[in-house]
């Protein structure tokens, strides 16, 4: 079903003044909703503008928020290009004719899509430390923590994209003698990757997402510096977590339009691999949600 | 292992997973129904319904999870004053668990949403043609059928729901992870025993979840 307008009559006079009434009826609740809202924020003074006018000097800007903003795309960045190493090499890993090289790869991937990043985090800045006997680079801790969970992600994403791949692909690429690493790098992955595009950028937002976990054993990104930090000065917790929160949602969204645009882009040239649409569906769902993660 | 076989320490360990699967139940119950409901509302013929359905999914689906925890104590305890329980933990676990549902709402509203377009047009055709009302092509017909579709997906969401609860620990529950932060500060000389403990009680219980649903999908896949 592609038009949600199938689900439903074009509506007739009876259909149309019941959609108005409901119209009313739910418009009314939400203003009801959204009023009550403004009066509690009222009643506690969240509106004066002491705590708004931060927002309009740059130097809060300058000195809290981009800064903030910027530790957390570099965060997410330097993930982001480590997961994809990774999950390159745990893709190719699990998908080894050696069963001594595809179990632990195997293992290394399920097990690091099942434990909490969060908990990961933990682990690795405040346990790694006993170990190493050294301080743990704060920013590392958040790097490594969110490059072993999305890598391993990523290399689930990559290995559906390789199975999604013509099984004539490989058997044409064999036939003319190539070696196994040759059909891997050079036919299924360069394949793979263009049909796995989307579910990559995709994951991006994740990433970026996840970096506020870096808050919890904070680092200095965008929710320390410019919710935390800041309103220690100025008193304004909810208003700097309302922007924060609108910072994450014009980033997440410009990359979530961006994958769209990409993913409808590759179904229209045709040539991507064998049903990408199954193939990402399928995966999608997956990732998003690891998002989930935070 | 020596550090669980102090009984303080076992009681930190468990009632950190207890919280944790408290906070799954009931987030995950709040998302499901949630996010029906904002599937539905996407779908409906009224627009404003739509376009509540779609500003809750792009506002929700794109802020961390973080972020809405913090709202939950900061917006919806301190500052509306929304008192759920007299016990701070328990006042701490619901706002977690309306945190944790409305973010995994957005989730689930698309998830079923991707499940509603897998429906072949003909269905709701059918079912329109018989006289029935949009209510009735929706719970009737379409959903039955999409939500088959759609347990892979919800299969891992629950799970990323799972692993998200951790994160109401920044609101100071002591759900595992804090747990086990705690547990590693007090036993330095055990860390690896303690981190294995913690991340195996979630690869044990999670891996096999994950599986089970894909086995669960496979089986109640509608056959086309």
């Amino acid at each position: 079903m592609s038009t949600d307008a199938v689900l439903y009559d074009h509506p007739g006079p009876k259909a149309k003044a019941r959609n108005l009434v409901l119209t009313i009826v739910f418009g009314i609740a939400l203003l009801g909703l959204l009023y009550w809202v403004y009066s509690r924020f009222d009643a506690k003074g969240q509106w004066d503008s002491v705590l708004w006018k931060p927002f309009t000097e740059s130097s809060t800007w300058t000195d809290y928020i981009l800064p903030g903003l910027l530790n957390t795309l570099k965060a997410a960045a330097v993930a982001m290009v480590l997961s994809l190493a990774f999950g390159i090499i745990f893709a190719v890993g699990r998908l080894s004719d050696h069963w001594w090289v595809r179990w632990p790869a195997g293992a290394v991937v399920e097990f690091f899509r099942a434990v909490p990043l969060l908990l990961m985090m933990f682990f690795i800045f405040f346990g790694v430390p006993f170990l190493t006997e050294q301080p743990m680079s704060i920013f590392w801790a958040v790097v490594i923590g969110l490059t072993l969970y999305n890598g391993s992600v990523l290399a689930e994403a990559f290995r559906a994209g390789v199975h999604s791949v013509p099984r004539g692909q490989s058997e044409a690429a064999y036939a003319i003698g190539m070696r196994k690493s040759q059909v891997m790098s050079e036919i299924l992955i360069p394949q793979a990757a263009r049909a796995m595009l989307p579910v990559i950028v995709s994951q991006l937002v994740v990433l970026v997402k996840d970096t506020a976990l870096g808050y919890i054993i904070s680092y200095s990104e965008l929710i320390q510096l410019g919710v935390n930090n800041l309103s220690a000065n100025y008193g304004n917790v909810l208003q700097a977590a309302i922007v924060a929160a609108i910072i994450y949602i014009i980033v997440n969204s410009i990359l979530t339009s961006f994958a769209g645009w990409l993913s409808r882009r590759t179904r229209r040239k045709g040539r991507a691999p064998r049903s990408p649409g199954a193939a990402t569906q399928q995966v999608t769902a997956e990732p998003g949600l690891g998002g989930g993660v935070a | 292992m020596d550090v669980f076989s102090d009984p303080l320490n076992r009681d930190v360990y468990i009632t950190g997973f207890l919280w944790i699967l408290k906070l799954t139940v009931a987030g995950g119950a709040g998302a499901l129904v949630l996010g029906v409901l904002l599937a539905a509302m996407r779908v409906s013929p009224v627009p404003v319904l739509r376009g509540f359905g779609t500003a809750w999914v792009n506002i929700f689906r794109n802020t961390p999870l973080t972020l809405i925890i913090f709202f939950c104590y900061f917006g919806l305890f301190s500052t509306l004053g929304l008192s759920l329980a007299d016990d701070i933990d328990l006042n701490n676990f619901w706002l977690g668990v309306i945190g944790v549902a409305v973010y995994t709402a957005a989730f689930v509203c698309e998830a079923i949403r991707s499940g509603i377009n897998t429906v072949p047009p003909g269905q709701a055709e059918a079912a329109r043609a018989i006289g029935m009302t949009f209510l009735q092509t929706l719970t009737i017909v379409i959903l039955p059928q999409a939500g088959r579709a759609v347990i892979a997906p919800l299969g891992s969401i629950l799970i990323a729901l799972c692993k998200n609860t951790t994160i109401v620990g920044t609101i100071g529950l002591m759900e595992s992870s804090s747990a086990m932060k705690q547990l590693i500060n007090e036993n330095g000389d055990n860390v690896i025993p303690i981190f294995l403990v913690f991340a195996g009680t979630f690869a044990i219980v999670l891996i096999p979840t994950g599986y089970a649903f894909g086995w669960l999908a496979n089986r109640l896949a509608v056959k086309r």
